[in-house]
């Protein structure tokens, strides 16, 4: 029995990826120069308002219907009081008391399966801006362009056993909101970040003290900050002391959490009803409405590789946790490419080549319509699995090119004409009547060595299974 | 000096082409400068004024007279002004000049009106004698050794003194309606919603509404078309149309006792004079009650304050505003450049508000504010079951002298001016207030109160008032400017 378990609840803020900022007409663009996506209302100018942005209620009552969490018929926004130089109006809009999604829940992917986790709610917010420390000496530059950026944030129930569930919990929220397209899921960006509240005790135990890890940015960090923040309780609490509530950072290059200092931080936000914007109203019609866009989810989707396409359950769930990859399955399938084999080549030369060129699935080269025609060429012998991973090679680092016609420009055909074979066959074996004999003698293995002369002679392009069948026919005839 | 005249006079001159824009506004500056001691502007912006107002008196000639062109009008400097300095009378906004027009100065200015200048005001319209103010407190015409009442203290002085015939104010708990009694001048604080707040410097958003200041009901009317409206800006403002008016010979105007307890006989008399003239016209005045009047002054403060304490954040010198020199730390910068830049009465309230907010005093102050403000909106919709509109004094008393309600007075004392005004601003109610004569040579107001939307009904009991009375066009006689 473990003498120590942990819960984890996580905090997945989640840029909605809207043209325009939440309360303001500014652009939300990633990367342009500073305060250039900032306008009067995101500056706080004196006299400005904000003005709810409509397409930030759709995405979010689209997220509230794909987790099956209860979407409020009215909810309203509040003031979050601090100060900070980041954040212009003193407060930031969010949501206290009446969230816009109650409830609801995700599958996540466990070393022991898929586990449902619950969530306790999603509430609107807007993100501040970016305090720039490194650029000018000795003074902080303010830059205002995240300032109203529309998040998301998605509180999940205390469900979290350890950091591995944790960080396939943030992998599943990252999946379903890049599904639903209302994120551009580029952890690089900040457009999904987490915060993780843990806590260690005795089996059995009431929940311990927590302590929260703020402003996570990719599922690694937040791993390793959990599970160096687990063992830091554990020793504080075996060493005899006791865990104080608090809020930590992540160092990644030392590994370590520590406490977080900084203005960003007060004892008392002073929530109160944001008097300058009314309550938001869900209506039927609006329901209905973004229900009919809901895209197929990651659940369904792994339900029919396995039942329609005949997927084993490992490869269709691994399919079905990217859109991208999903989608590029599905258009070889498409396109007239075996399920399997299309499974075989995006689970095998496809990742490999990503993971080798540093891309996303959304980057892959090759069109799909292309990976199918390989996939049929090589079912129907015309080129065999070998000359068809070169092909693939070709395909890939040209980014153009048709199947046929790089088969034909090449010679690329497989030799499968029993005419020709055999008489290359019987040339082979008559070259090489030693071996011959010893393969006769009973050296079955020395099958292969006459499998190499023939493919030798035929630069690869003989047919594999032709040329075994062959070969055991002559080698056993004489 | 002579009388300016209305605003409808001016305009109907100027469609005659009985008198030029620019004449009427260089008259007006003439007057703003003799009359400086008034103090009444904070800017003037001569140059501006007059270019305006000459391309206005060459559209006249083109295309003859409409809206507004070449009206002269003043803004309490609390509307933000495209490249026109706009300091919410704060040291901490004293050189902020806004790169945007506030929608009423837009759609003033889109209806030809020409902004001479920009009214004084308490500081960021926290005050009830227009003493707060960082550019000096203004003198009532009527007596400069009195306050003009605030918070759009400089607005109704102007007006009061004959320097332009039309100003724009806000209103969070009487900012109009009290100046307006205090000066003997027409101010009408629309209801909640009707007109936008996209570019007032906000001080308590649920409460705060623009409206127009002029010399009479009509002019109100004629300056209200100007400024209403929908704005997609603000989220709080209304887009339902306006109730339109149901010619009314004869009204239901109920008296609300509470509001008549503790009136000193010097204002009593005037009112109830007022009343007799009502009745005179056929209308019908009886008592009604509002059961919870008396709290309505600790709900409005305790709201009020708190709205501000976070709408007053903004104010942190990191981007604009007073920012204190050579800041030792981001602490540093914030604590001075605030205590710099915030005078004492709007420290005061962002302590008060910061204290009504925080975790452990929310449900006995704010939270119980909000519950005692439904009851005493509910009072109005009771009694408007009842009757078209009420009548009420505006303020307790005439004008103050100078200090009386400062310096060292309990600041609830100035707090308790606002008795009248602020249960109509915590009901988002529409309240007209008009002269109806005066105690001791200082001006007495009348206020009537209408349903929501309901500006037509005030608009018309107080022109239907002003045709039989000619309190409204009394003017005092101001000392000029050494």
């Amino acid at each position: 029995m473990a003498r120590w378990e942990s819960v984890i609840g996580l905090e997945v803020h989640v840029q909605l990826n809207t043209a325009s900022k939440i309360f303001s007409g500014a652009g939300t663009a990633f990367g342009e120069p500073p305060n250039t996506q900032a306008c009067t209302v995101d500056l706080a100018l004196p006299g400005v308002l904000p003005v709810l942005n409509g397409e930030v209620v759709r995405k979010a009552v689209l997220f509230g219907l794909a987790v099956d969490g209860e979407i409020a018929e009215t909810c309203r926004f509040d003031r979050k009081n601090y100060f900070y130089p980041d954040l212009p109006k003193g407060y930031q809009i969010s949501q206290l008391d009446e969230p816009i999604v109650r409830g609801g829940h995700v599958m996540v992917d466990t070393d022991d399966g898929p586990r449902q986790i619950d969530l306790t709610r999603a509430h609107l917010e807007e993100d501040a801006g970016k305090s720039l420390h490194e650029d000018y000496a000795g003074l902080t530059g303010i830059d205002l362009n995240r300032a109203g950026t529309p998040l998301l944030e998605v509180v999940s129930e205390p469900q979290l056993t350890n950091p591995r569930e944790a960080a396939a919990y943030f992998r599943a929220m990252h999946a379903l909101v890049r599904y639903l397209g209302i994120c551009d899921g580029d952890l690089s960006q900040g457009s999904m970040r987490c915060d993780a509240n843990v806590s260690v005790r005795r089996p059995g135990a009431p929940l311990g003290e927590r302590t929260e890890i703020k402003n996570l940015n990719s599922f690694r960090f937040l791993e390793k900050a959990l599970v160096f923040e687990i063992d830091r309780q554990i020793d504080v609490l075996e060493s005899g002391g006791s865990v104080d509530r608090e809020t930590l950072l992540y160092d990644a290059e030392r590994d370590e959490t520590r406490p977080m200092r900084g203005k960003e931080l007060s004892d008392d936000y002073r929530y109160f009803p944001d008097p300058d914007l009314l309550p938001v109203v869900v209506t039927q019609e609006l329901l209905a409405e973004v229900r009919a866009t809901l895209p197929e989810l990651p659940d369904a989707k792994r339900e029919r590789y396995e039942r329609t396409l005949g997927l084993d359950a490992r490869d269709a769930r691994w399919l079905a946790a990217d859109p991208d990859r999903a989608a590029y399955f599905e258009a070889a399938v498409d396109a007239g490419g075996q399920p399997k084999a299309a499974a075989n080549w995006i689970m095998g030369d496809v990742a490999a080549a990503l993971n080798r060129d540093g891309r996303p699935p959304s980057m892959i080269p090759v069109p799909a319509e292309q990976l199918a025609k390989l996939i049929v060429r090589t079912l129907d012998e015309t080129v065999s699995g070998k000359i068809a991973k070169s092909l693939f090679e070709m395909l890939w680092s040209s980014g153009e090119g048709d199947v046929d016609d790089l088969i034909a420009e090449h010679g690329l055909k497989q030799v499968s004409d029993d005419d020709s074979l055999t008489e290359l066959v019987t040339n082979i074996v008559a070259a090489n009547p030693a071996q011959a004999a010893q393969y006769r003698a009973g050296q079955a293995k020395l099958l292969g060595y006459f499998v190499g002369q023939v493919m030798k002679a035929t630069s690869g392009k003989a047919n594999p299974r032709k040329v075994n069948e062959l070969l055991r026919e002559h080698l056993r005839a004489e | 000096m002579d009388n300016l005249g209305t605003l409808t006079g001016i305009r109907d001159a100027l469609g005659a082409k009985a008198a030029s824009s620019v004449e009427i506004v260089r008259d007006c500056i003439r007057r703003i400068d003799t009359a400086r001691h008034v103090n009444a502007f904070i800017t003037v912006c001569e140059e501006d004024a007059l270019g305006h107002a000459a391309r206005a008196d060459a559209a006249i000639a083109r295309d003859g007279m409409r809206g507004l062109l070449g009206v002269p009008i003043a803004h309490k400097d609390i509307f933000c002004t495209d490249g026109v300095r706009t300091t919410c009378a704060s040291r901490m906004l004293e050189n902020f000049v806004s790169p945007y027009d506030a929608t009423v100065v837009a759609r003033l200015r889109a209806a030809g009106a020409v902004m001479v200048g920009k009214t004084n005001m308490d500081e960021f319209a926290m005050g009830s004698t227009n003493e707060t103010s960082f550019f000096g407190p203004v003198a009532n015409p009527w007596d400069v050794g009195r306050v003009p009442g605030g918070s759009s203290g400089g607005s109704a002085a102007a007006l009061a003194a004959g320097l332009v015939p039309a100003a724009t104010g806000t209103d969070t708990g009487g900012s109009i309606r009290q100046p307006a009694a205090f000066c003997g001048v027409s101010g009408l604080k629309p209801t909640y919603g009707r007109v936008s707040r996209f570019g007032m410097v906000a001080f308590a958003s649920s409460l705060d509404q623009g409206g127009p200041m002029a010399r009479s009901a009509a002019d109100l009317r004629l300056l209200l078309h100007h400024m209403e409206g929908h704005d997609p800006r603000d989220s709080t403002s209304a887009d339902e149309a306006p109730t339109p008016h149901a010619p009314q010979r004869t009204m239901n105007v109920g008296i609300p006792r509470e509001y008549w307890a503790d009136l000193g006989e010097d204002v009593a008399r005037p009112l109830e004079e007022a009343v007799e003239s009502l009745r005179r016209l056929g209308h019908r005045c009886h008592e009604v009650s509002l059961p919870h009047t008396a709290f309505a002054v600790p709900v409005y403060y305790v709201v009020a304050s708190a709205e501000a304490s976070t709408n007053l954040s903004r104010y942190d010198g990191v981007r604009y505003g007073h920012r204190a020199g050579e800041p030792a730390d981001l602490d540093d910068l914030y604590r001075r450049s605030r205590s710099e830049g915030f005078g004492i009465e709007v420290k005061r309230r962002i302590l008060t508000g910061t204290y009504t907010l925080s975790v452990g005093y929310y449900d006995a102050y704010y939270g119980q504010a909000q519950r005692v403000r439904r009851l005493i909106r509910q009072d109005f919709l009771d009694a408007f079951g009842q009757v078209d509109v009420l009548l009420t004094p505006a303020t307790p008393t005439p004008a103050p002298a100078l200090g009386a309600l400062t310096g060292g007075v309990d600041p609830t004392v100035m707090y308790k001016q606002d008795v009248y005004t602020v249960p109509a601003s915590l009901a988002g109610l529409p309240a007209l207030s008009i002269p109806c004569g005066f105690a001791d040579g200082l001006p007495v107001g009348l206020q009537l109160i209408g349903p929501h939307f309901a500006e037509d009904r005030l608009l018309a009991l107080g022109e239907a008032f002003q045709r039989e009375t000619d309190w409204h066009l009394r003017t005092p006689t101001v000392p000029e400017a050494a």
